[in-house]
């Protein structure tokens, strides 16, 4: 056990746990922020996306223990990011969601997709959001919610 | 606010009542019993004091709140299927309630919530709309029976010179009344023994795109899936499951394990077959690094090893030999006589596949000696129940069953033995008072069984002068899914319908046929997974269909088309809208591309697709699917269009290059989402186009209809640019 | 933590700059002289001379490093990094991106940090990416090049971002993600990583031999 200060979502949190806890379980387990998703813990299916210090994690592979003093901003901050609120509503707008439970890590790395490419292509699309697992398939509505939320944002 | 006073009941259909009551608070509870209570419960029932709104086993569909909010009751499990948005509107729209105002919620286990054709609380066979479609509908025109008379009352005029709309009753004169207003009024008038439906004219909610109802929360983190649930003092648990299905645990070693800080027990477990060892730990993390540190000796003596490898060469042998019967039409004898020229003699394989839903399998419960309180995404709630119960030791109804929101299923969570759900309860007994969940990791997921059975099929189909069948034997051999099972009850003469669905039942003019089966004993669990037997049967019927058409030098549309069944009408009328609207984008495909076609009916639903397919870094790349169906009444068409978009990407799954399930002298060769791989973004279609048939009929399924047709749909366009057959899945080399 | 290992570093590099100088402008004439004295203009095999043949034996150890997994997995010439001893493509569909560290939303930096993470199975070094294309070490279909192309993309300052033979010594002695290939972490399963058959100072010193003698490149 160790403890730690964070910030997430711009809040300072501390916890103390094992060294080799993932972010993903310290957010869920400590904070009980639940947004993020487990879905593999092997990075092979993007459900547990966050951004450190501004990049797309995976927050499963990454122990607490390296994370430093970079702010970590979840799913539950992105209605107030002026882009992050932009992809919701269009994901919302274009009825993409199904079972939904790997949203919150594919709006993740949608705004990080917009944030460094606001007009981004099929090839870009297909290759930042190439990561993220839907089973359900929501593919089509994934590339048109993106879409739609770069016109707006553009 | 009004007490309990006064209930009423009617015969809804043969076997229900409604029951309307006035709650504490003031609203308006509407209920239905499926089953006639017996004399002496409708006298205790009579002479009891109301229950409380929110007493177990709930009874509402329809709680009219003070503030004008409708709750409404969804009595299935929200998977990603839409249900939690359509059973509303169905309700809604008899009742005209304003939309804006209702509430879904997911119903807990409890007898009203049954499926009035299955008999069990459940979703599976694509029943969720076309079971309960009518029984919403009553519900809601029932309750705006009441509200009206009430408001005819209040305003002193009848009851037809009233109308309503978004929850409000309008009298003559300008005068109206809200529900919310008249709901205690409404809750003391009988409840009528028969209301006049809509018509599909006044249909104000069902036939329009109205947007999914748990969109905002599934998009900004709120929503709570069962694996985000926290109590009080709750502890989670995972389990170590034995490498071999149904090995035993012979001895254990828990000494680096239970130092763990954290760790609060370690134990050894019965599992549905077999036993394991549970860790039950305060946190994931903690749970899942001592199950890492176990040293497990096991016992798998006298258990079969299965090998993929050597089922496939097992299972071509047993295709060749003629199984039990499971449809004759006709006589096949004519094939020994036919020369090799007019005969196609096919073999086919299909691998094991896992459902693999991105949440994965959970479930919390808390015992409390007499009684217990249990959260999962369930699909079969009162299986799961009864479970939980029995390993309990208490009745059902002692068991406080939740659905929770689930992501994703896909069949995975209607498990007939609730293999998960008796795992939890075996480690919630040892810990009574606490509430446990049970997590199993993405590795127990991948490994744990309960897959889409291995299958092989053998085709020898003779063709006639015109080009034609003109005889079909069949022989199919996979494990049998509800041998073993309560559902073993639906098998006839020993057949599985699951095995052979999509095929014995087929809407093509095979005037002579054979189709028999071999159902052998493996010893791997397996499971139905979203659309069950068509995600082979179709695969080999359309790919030989399409080879057919080539050899007769015939336009597969057409070919199709003439061979359907006189009575296939939902496949005929799909079909000519597939071809209608795909017509243009068909003419111009570029250099490189090829266009495919597939029809198949499923669980009433018939789809044809026809997609548009080139191969890209040596896979199919998909630009395009245009699909056309017969649902009936399209309840949601925003619902059904995205069902069938993503349904065909989850259909796609047959085809990944990694899309199987081995086995090796009997342990699973995959482990997590490297191993076993589901379509990405690139390996789904670019835009797929859908269209609903215009039908005036009872609705049918929609979520399985999506997947039996895309993947022979590609892998024939795959034939036209390579020339190949494609008989052997998974698709590893194009 | 860090800063202590930079302040270690910086007085290596000092110190190795100061020693590499002398041998840099003798490399020099050596390359020259030795390509000269290795082949004739038509083509028929030259005697070595001692030094250079020395040289090539010290950059066949080399080779044998370089297309180690740890090392090779990111020479690739595809557009997507490779893992693991049987060097198979990367899971999850990651890709290069243009500047070898992925593409936004999804970069190396998802999952590798400064560090191993023991604890999840992800390898991690400072500035975890790809090598460029020019330093390609296999061919498109993921084989390994023979010896004399992977020496002549080493080698070649057009390809190799400008390294003579003293900065390639110091490149194996220093950079990070080469010193990485030695401390590997463990895969997920908990195991340790292989390491390449050289230990690093004797990747080192082979370094240094085929330095002095020139850099001499095989046929």
């Amino acid at each position: 056990m160790a403890t730690y200060k964070l910030t997430v979502n711009g809040q300072p949190k501390e916890v103390a746990v094992d060294p080799s806890t993932p972010l993903l379980w310290v957010l869920r387990e400590e904070l009980d922020m639940t947004g993020t998703k487990y879905g593999c813990g092997v990075s092979a299916c993007g459900a547990c996306t966050v951004h450190v210090d501004g990049v797309a994690t995976r927050s499963c592979m990454l122990p607490i223990s390296l994370l430093g003093n970079r702010p970590v901003v979840t799913i539950e901050a992105m209605a107030s990011d002026p882009i992050g609120r932009v992809v919701q509503d269009a994901w919302v707008e274009k009825d993409v969601v199904q079972c939904g439970y790997c949203q919150s890590g594919q709006i993740m790395s949608a705004v990080a997709l917009l944030k460094a490419t606001a007009k981004p292509t099929e090839t870009n699309i297909e290759e930042s959001m190439g990561g993220n697992i839907c089973r359900c398939a929501t593919y089509v509505r994934i590339r048109e919610a993106i879409d739609l939320a770069s016109q707006r944002l553009t | 606010m009004s007490t309990a006073t006064k209930k009423q009941k009617t015969q809804l259909n043969r076997r229900g009542f409604l029951r309307v009551s006035a709650t504490a608070a003031g609203g308006l509870l509407v209920s239905l019993y499926l089953d006639r209570p017996t004399a002496a419960q409708e006298g205790a029932g009579n002479q009891r004091q109301q229950p409380p709104a929110k007493a177990y086993p709930p009874d509402a569909f329809v709680h009219i709140k003070p503030d004008g909010k409708i709750h409404i009751t969804v009595n299935r499990l929200e998977f990603g299927q839409g249900v939690h948005t359509a059973l509303p509107m169905i309700l809604a729209d008899e009742m005209d309630a304003d939309w804006s105002q209702v509430v879904s919620e997911l119903a807990p286990a409890a007898d009203i919530y049954r499926d009035p054709v299955f008999g069990i609380q459940m979703v599976g066979g694509s029943g969720s709309i076309a079971h309960s479609y009518q029984q919403y509908r009553e519900l809601g025109a029932k309750t705006r029976a009441m509200l009206v008379a009430a408001a005819a009352a209040l305003l002193n005029v009848s009851a037809d010179q009233c109308r309503t709309e978004a929850s409000r009753v309008y009298g003559p004169a300008g005068k109206s009344a809200t529900y919310a207003e008249l709901a205690g009024a409404a809750a003391l008038l009988p409840v009528p023994a028969t209301v006049k439906l809509k018509n599909a004219s006044e249909f104000r909610l069902v036939g329009k795109r109205i947007k999914r109802l748990d969109s905002r929360p599934k998009c900004d983190g709120s929503l709570k899936f069962g694996l985000d649930l926290q109590q009080p003092g709750m502890k989670v648990a995972v389990v170590a499951h034995p490498p071999v299905f149904a090995a035993r645990v012979k001895d254990f070693d828990d000494k680096e394990a239970s130092k763990l800080a954290g760790v609060r027990d370690v134990f050894e477990i019965p599992l549905a077959k077999g036993s394991g060892v549970a860790v039950v730990a305060d946190k994931f993390w903690t749970a899942k690094q001592a199950r890492d540190l176990l040293k497990i000796n096991w016992d798998a003596t006298g258990l079969d090893h299965a090998d993929s490898s050597q089922l496939r060469e097992n299972y071509k042998q047993l295709a060749r030999t003629e199984g039990k019967v499971a449809k004759t039409v006709g006589d096949v004898k004519s094939i020994a006589n036919t020369a090799a020229a007019n005969l196609i003699v096919a073999e086919y394989e299909f691998p094991y596949l896992p459902h693999a839903p991105m949440e994965p399998l959970n479930t919390t419960i808390r015992f409390d000696g007499d009684s217990a309180e249990a959260w999962a995404g369930s699909q079969f709630q009162t299986f799961d129940q009864m479970a939980i119960a029995q390993v309990l030791g208490l009745k059902p109804e002692k068991v406080t069953f939740h659905t929770e929101m689930a992501g994703g299923g896909f069949g995975r969570r209607a498990v007939p033995d609730s293999h998960v759900q008796r795992e939890a309860a075996v480690i919630a007994k040892r810990f009574r008072g606490t509430p446990v969940k049970l997590i199993w990791t993405r590795e127990d997921d991948i490994r744990g069984g309960y897959y889409r059975p291995m299958h092989a099929h053998r085709v020898e189909v003779a063709i006639g002068a015109d080009g034609f069948p003109s005889a079909w034997r069949h022989v199919i051999v996979g494990q049998s899914i509800m041998a073993g099972t309560p559902f073993a009850m639906m098998m006839k003469d020993g057949i599985d319908p699951t095995t052979v669905e999509g095929v014995a039942d087929t809407n093509y003019n095979l005037p002579n046929l054979h189709v028999s089966v071999h159902n052998p004993t493996i010893n791997v669990p397996v499971l139905w997974w979203r659309s069950v037997g068509n995600t082979h049967t179709a695969y080999v019927m359309e790919t030989l269909i399409e080879e057919l058409a080539a050899r007769a030098k015939m336009d597969p549309i057409a070919y199709r088309r003439k061979l359907l069944k006189p009575d296939a009408k939902k496949l005929r009328a799909a079909l000519d809208l597939m071809d209608t609207k795909s017509a243009v984008w068909r003419r111009r495909l570029p250099a490189g591309h090829a266009v495919g076609f597939a029809l198949h009916e499923a669980f009433g639903t018939g789809v044809a697709c026809a997609v548009d397919v080139s191969i890209k870094n040596d896979r199919p790349k998909i630009h395009r699917v245009t699909i056309a169906l017969d649902c009936g009444v399209a309840v949601n068409p925003l619902t059904i269009e995205s069902q069938f978009q993503a349904g065909v990407g989850f259909g796609l799954s047959q085809l990944m290059a990694k899309g199987e399930i081995t086995l090796k002298e009997g342990r699973v060769e995959q482990r997590n989402f490297d191993g076993y791989v589901p379509p990405y973004i690139m390996d789904a279609p670019v835009t797929v186009d859908v269209h609903i048939v215009p039908s005036a009929e009872a609705p049918t399924g929609c979520g399985e209809p999506p997947v039996p047709v895309i993947s022979p749909a590609v892998v024939n366009a795959l034939t036209k640019l390579t020339g190949k057959a494609y008989r052997s899945l998974p698709l590893v080399d194009v | 933590m860090q800063s202590n290992r930079r302040g270690k570093s910086g007085s290596t590099v000092a110190v190795i700059l100061a020693f590499l100088f002398s041998i840099a402008i003798w490399s020099t004439y050596s390359v020259t002289s030795g390509q000269t004295t290795r082949t004739t203009r038509t083509g028929a095999p030259a005697r070595l001379s001692a030094n250079t043949q020395q040289g090539l034996d010290a950059w066949q150890q080399m080779y044998s490093v370089l297309t180690h997994p740890r090392c090779i997995n990111c020479h690739t010439a595809t557009n997507y990094p490779q893992q693991g001893d049987d060097r198979h493509r990367h899971f999850a569909n990651v890709i290069r991106g243009p500047a070898g560290k992925g593409v936004p939303a999804f970069t190396c930096h998802a999952c590798h940090q400064e560090a191993n993470a023991d604890s999840t199975g992800v390898p991690g070094g400072h500035d975890w990416h790809l090598a460029p294309l020019s330093m390609r070490w296999q061919d498109t279909n993921d084989r390994p090049l023979p010896s004399s192309a992977v020496c002549r993309a080493v080698t070649d300052r057009r390809r190799n971002e400008n390294m003579d033979g003293a900065a390639l010594l110091k490149h194996h002695q220093e950079a990070l993600l080469v010193l990485w290939a030695w401390n590997p972490g463990r895969r997920p399963d908990g195991t340790m990583r292989t390491v390449p058959p050289l230990t690093h100072d004797e990747f080192v010193a082979a370094t240094q031999r085929w330095v002095d003698a020139g850099t001499p490149c095989p046929r």
